[in-house]
């Protein structure tokens, strides 16, 4: 008599897990796919969805760039490259160039956490495909910019004391170990 | 269709040429006007369909890019697949690979012969219908163990064998199945056992007694393992066997297989519809022949189409079954079961010769109850998940 008891308890049990699976499918046809349609049918940009300590490619805010190489230093790529010149009869001192090179860059940081006034970070951006390698070599400096000395008291400049207050929060949110949460911070 | 054929040849359209040729050509142009215009849209909107259904199961999105919501991506596919190169292994019998894909083509277009579609919509109602329809969709094992055997690979051949063992199998617990509305509408002829069923849901042969009630679920279970469809889908399975028997197929070749396999997820919806759910009866609303044709057929699709889902929905629910499993279940389970429901039904033929109609009632009732109680776990299901509610069929 086990047998058939066994027999008949197989076909409900096929049928009734059956219909409980099959209810489990149908209500997932009436909720929101979980999928995200990136790169076109989002509602934003992921760039700006992403948060500030993002390692995105690098940007260099010239304006507040001291010229101090401390990043160049750091690389442990080489792959900042930045030219200095003297002015022979105003002593003032200019970039020539401000390059880095995307294609070497490992997003390790570090330049970021050496750099005293914030100006080089990791922007949100991630999306540097292009045909040629050497497309990725960014550019900072078109012309020459004169190299941004840090005022005592405080910079007057509004314009400039915005971008300075910028990289200060970027460098206390990122680069300062101290602060917690640093790219520096390590147990021990 | 004949009659129009009849009448064009007694006004002298035809006039000296032979018989046999004009109604050679006559059937060449219906088969190629249904193939284009109804058979080939219809498998490559099933495919589209089935990936959408199947992503939004598993909370994806699927092909929604070509076109509006991705509706052309089958042309897209179709399209790409006649560019690619066709290979031929060079150790395969090239004769017998090349041949395969039209045999399973053909064993599954055929069926579209005694499909009818409406009263007056079937290319031929033949007296036996269905034993036409269980004769030629045998042919695809055919053409399947051709495939797996020709392809010279030890894949194609396993996958060739196992489906041959299966739909070989499964037949008997289809075949017996529909026998049982074979007894209860006197008929083997398609047209015959629509016209013994009425519009309304209690007059189908699907709440004629429980037992073809039952006959039902077997048949629809017994085709999906026929069509080797997940869960039955040992002939094909990824993991195991890369493809099965269209492993070594390429280009045109192996789509014929894919377009068969969609094409005949349709037959089995129109079968189950003919059978079962009153094909294309409609309520008595409209004398004007064309316009009840047009209704009889939308209404014939839509029960068809139904069921087309119900196998797409399956395919995402239920995981693949072994081989052992699925011998086990039919022939320890349906096989006994469609038994049953057969002598069951002729008991009842007996009792009842002209039917039960108060028991059909019942049995619809009883149908409702089942939806009812679907319904309620679905809702269930629904506000025990964190997933937000989504209504909107695209996305």
């Amino acid at each position: 008599m086990s047998a058939v008891g066994e027999y008949v308890r197989d076909i409900t049990e096929t049928v009734t897990t059956v219909f409980e699976g099959m209810a489990v499918t149908f209500s997932h046809l009436v909720r929101r796919p979980m999928t995200i349609q990136y790169p076109d049918r989002i509602p934003k940009p992921v760039q700006e969805t992403l948060p500030l300590r993002y390692r995105g490619i690098l940007e260099v805010d010239m304006d507040i760039c001291t010229g101090c190489l401390a990043c160049e230093r750091v690389c442990p790529i080489s792959c900042i490259t930045i030219g200095i010149e003297t002015s022979k009869e105003t002593k003032q001192r200019t970039f020539t160039h401000f390059d880095i090179d995307i294609c070497k860059c490992m997003y390790c940081g570090l330049c970021a956490e050496a750099c005293p006034t914030g100006s080089i970070r990791h922007s949100q951006e991630f999306e540097g495909a292009c045909y040629n390698p050497a497309g990725l070599v960014r550019h900072f400096v078109t012309e020459p910019v004169p190299l941004y000395k840090p005022k005592k008291g405080g910079e007057t400049d509004p314009t400039l004391a915005e971008k300075v207050e910028t990289g200060l929060k970027y460098l206390d949110e990122f680069a300062s170990p101290e602060k917690g949460g640093g790219a520096g911070t390590e147990e021990g | 269709m004949q009659q129009l054929l009849n009448q064009l040849i007694q006004e002298g359209y035809f006039h000296g040429a032979p018989m046999e040729l004009v109604y050679a050509g006559f059937m060449l142009l219906a088969a190629f006007v249904v193939l284009s215009f109804f058979v080939a849209p219809l498998a490559g909107i099933t495919s589209w369909l089935e990936r959408r259904v199947w992503a939004r199961i598993q909370s994806r999105v699927g092909p929604n890019r070509v076109g509006p919501q991705g509706i052309l991506q089958w042309l897209a596919d179709g399209i790409k697949n006649l560019l690619k190169e066709d290979i031929i292994p060079t150790a395969a019998d090239r004769r017998l690979f090349a041949l395969a894909p039209y045999v399973v083509f053909a064993g599954f277009f055929a069926t579209f012969v005694v499909i009818p579609f409406g009263s007056q919509l079937i290319v031929a109602d033949l007296n036996i219908g269905i034993l036409y329809l269980l004769a030629i969709t045998s042919l695809v094992v055919v053409g399947i163990l051709m495939a797996g055997w020709s392809s010279n690979n030890k894949w194609s051949l396993l996958g060739g064998m196992r489906s041959a063992a299966q739909i070989v199998s499964y037949e008997i617990p289809a075949g017996l199945s529909l026998l049982t509305i074979v007894f209860a509408a006197g008929t083997m002829s398609m047209q015959g056992i629509i016209t013994a069923q009425g519009w309304a849901p209690w007059n189908w042969f699907l709440f004629y007694n429980p037992f073809t009630f039952v006959a039902f679920f077997l048949y629809f279970t017994a085709a999906l393992a026929e069509g080797n469809r997940t869960p039955f889908d040992i002939p094909e399975a990824e993991s195991e066997l890369v493809a099965g028997y269209v492993t070594e197929y390429s280009g045109m070749r192996f789509l014929f297989f894919f377009f068969a396999e969609w094409g005949n997820l349709y037959v089995i919806g129109a079968i189950a519809t003919t059978l079962f759910l009153g094909g294309w009866q409609i309520p008595p609303v409209t004398d004007h022949p064309i316009l009840a044709g047009v209704l009889q057929f939308i209404v014939f699709f839509l029960k068809a189409y139904l069921w087309v889902f119900v196998a797409m929905w399956v395919r995402g629910t239920l995981p693949r079954v072994r081989v052992d499993q699925l011998m086990s279940l039919c022939w320890k389970y349906m096989v006994p079961l469609a038994f049953i429901c057969l002598l069951g039904t002729a008991a009842w033929m007996v009792i009842w010769p002209q039917g039960n109609r108060l028991a059909s009632f019942f049995m619809f009732l009883i149908g409702l109850g089942i939806l009812g109680l679907f319904l309620k776990r679905v809702s269930f299901q629904i506000r025990h998940a964190r997933p937000v509610l989504y209504l909107k069929p695209y996305i």
